[in-house]
């Protein structure tokens, strides 16, 4: 299925970009001038910045692009978006980028955001809501146990102080905030995945 | 003025006991003064905020705000969605207009919801509580039912961003708007004068996932309140409120600086001038202690 898309696009990614990425189509519509690299507020964090990966998928650079923790700094805060002359959705763009190159694997393994979008996703997939007391133990011990417990204790006076400002509940731990029908809920979830999955495998 | 009625969607962080929830006490102090009726869409779920698409995709992001949209549809038909998180304002706005831009997305978006029992339109309007108090109330009558002026306080309005992009409130600019500091100023405080971090980034969901990376951007924007002599800074957003209030320790551990700067919600500001005490403008959810709001709330 994926790896099908691949081998057909394999000598193409501007296409299998264009097919296969949210936004996608949107990518040769760059015209390089930059404004976007600088108006992000992690510039300097991107190893290559959204006006230099639109121009690596332009040319071919499959790999390097997929396998960047680039698009992973996106902080969607749209600045991009609100000046670009062309009018790329490029949060939403890097966003896709990133996706895709969960969905094949190919993101760097221990990036800490794809982690904790990961972790963010099954939070509140889970009852419909995001559980904020599961999310913040969940972050704290993502890179191990014993890193976790470091990073707890160096977090604890913040958690006192969101638990005495009532912005943070122990009792969370239980079960916590939910939606009713998390039947239909999941089952509106499962069927969404199914047509994008479906999406992808036309192009086998 | 006759009461306003909107479909409400207050989001994950406004829930008891979340990190937003004085920003939600606050909501409802100003509403009941400025009579909003919030009609809260029933069995709401989460948007994934800018942070689910990784794992979230396309597709099933959309459908997240498409059920509330469907639920909104049922039991408010007409009625505007409003929220008062930025970020779900933002998923739930984008999704309504991606639908009634792409007929396809619409179709695979309703063949997704029937599997719950549901449909979509999409026809409400999606609608930030800023732009409800600035375009439906306007500031003079924001203005009215002030009853202590907050006088003497110096407030740097941080817009932030994604009440402000890509959709921004009617008529302003993204670079810099100034209905915060309007705001401000009507409740009887003085704004400071070219906040320059008003529309930065404060790292948003990568404050968690990047904490070094984000404290430093917030670094500069509590750095530049200071700069304009701010008292505290004012916030719509409530991943900005956090993230500014919340690492001001782990900041000044790192920076050796000395910040002990309060931020709070518009809706704080305009309770406590509305004459509500302590409690009812939320401010017992307050990190940092707002002293000259607390006096004059007491």
């Amino acid at each position: 299925m994926a790896s099908d898309a691949i081998n057909y696009y394999r000598n193409n990614f501007l296409k299998e970009v264009e097919a296969n990425v949210e936004e996608g189509a949107w990518v040769k519509m760059c015209m390089q001038c930059g404004v976007c690299a600088g108006s992000c507020p992690l510039g300097n964090a991107w190893e290559h910045t959204p006006q230099k990966i639109f121009m690596m998928i332009r040319a071919g650079k499959r790999d390097e692009v997929l396998s960047s923790d680039a698009m992973w700094m996106c902080t969607s805060c749209y600045n991009c978006i609100a000046r670009c002359p062309r009018e790329l959705p490029i949060t939403h763009i890097m966003h896709g980028l990133a996706n895709y190159a969960h969905r094949l694997g190919l993101a760097p393994k221990n990036q800490p955001t794809r982690k904790f979008a990961t972790m963010f996703w099954n939070n509140l997939t889970k009852k419909g809501r995001v559980n904020e007391l599961k999310l913040g133990i969940a972050l704290y011990f993502m890179n191990g146990l014993v890193n976790g417990i470091k990073v707890a204790i160096k977090a604890m006076p913040l958690g006192m102080s969101m638990m005495k400002t009532k912005r943070l509940s122990p009792m969370e731990i239980l079960g916590g905030h939910g939606i009713k029908d998390t039947s239909g809920f999941h089952a509106i979830l499962k069927k969404a995945r199914e047509i994008e999955d479906a999406k992808m495998k036309k192009f086998d | 003025m006759a009461k306003k009625e909107y479909s409400f969607y207050p989001g994950c962080s406004s829930q008891k006991a979340a990190s937003g929830s004085n920003y939600q006490t606050s909501v409802e102090t100003m509403c009941d003064v400025l009579d909003i009726q919030l009609n809260t869409i029933p069995d709401w779920n989460c948007c994934a905020a800018s942070i689910g698409y990784a794992e979230g995709g396309e597709l099933p992001r959309l459908a997240l705000s498409a059920r509330n949209m469907a639920l909104s549809e049922q039991a408010s038909p007409g009625q505007d969605i409003v929220a008062t998180c930025a970020a779900c304002w933002l998923a739930t706005r984008e999704t309504k207009e991606r639908l009634n831009a792409d007929e396809e997305l619409m179709k695979e978006t309703n063949e997704a919801l029937a599997a719950g029992g549901l449909t979509v339109k999409a026809d409400q309007n999606v609608r930030h509580m800023a732009e409800v108090l600035i375009e439906d109330f306007g500031f003079d009558e924001l203005g009215k039912h002030v009853k202590k002026p907050l006088e003497g306080i110096k407030i740097a309005g941080y817009v932030g961003c994604q009440t402000n992009r890509p959709f921004g409130i009617d008529g302003e600019s993204f670079e810099n708007p100034k209905y915060l500091d309007k705001l401000v100023e009507t409740m009887g405080a003085e704004p400071v004068e070219n906040y320059d971090k008003k529309v930065s980034c404060c790292g948003g969901a990568l404050a968690f996932s990047e904490p070094e990376k984000s404290q430093a951007l917030i670094k500069d924007i509590i750095e530049a309140a200071y700069d304009g002599g701010a008292d505290m800074i004012v916030t719509p957003c409530p991943v900005c409120q956090l993230n500014v209030e919340a690492y001001q320790n782990d900041i000044n551990a790192k920076y050796k600086t000395k910040f002990n700067m309060p931020v709070v919600y518009y809706s704080t500001l305009m309770s406590v001038a509305y004459g509500k005490d302590r409690k009812q403008s939320g401010l017992d959810g307050q990190i940092i202690t707002p002293k000259q709001l607390e006096e004059i709330a007491k």
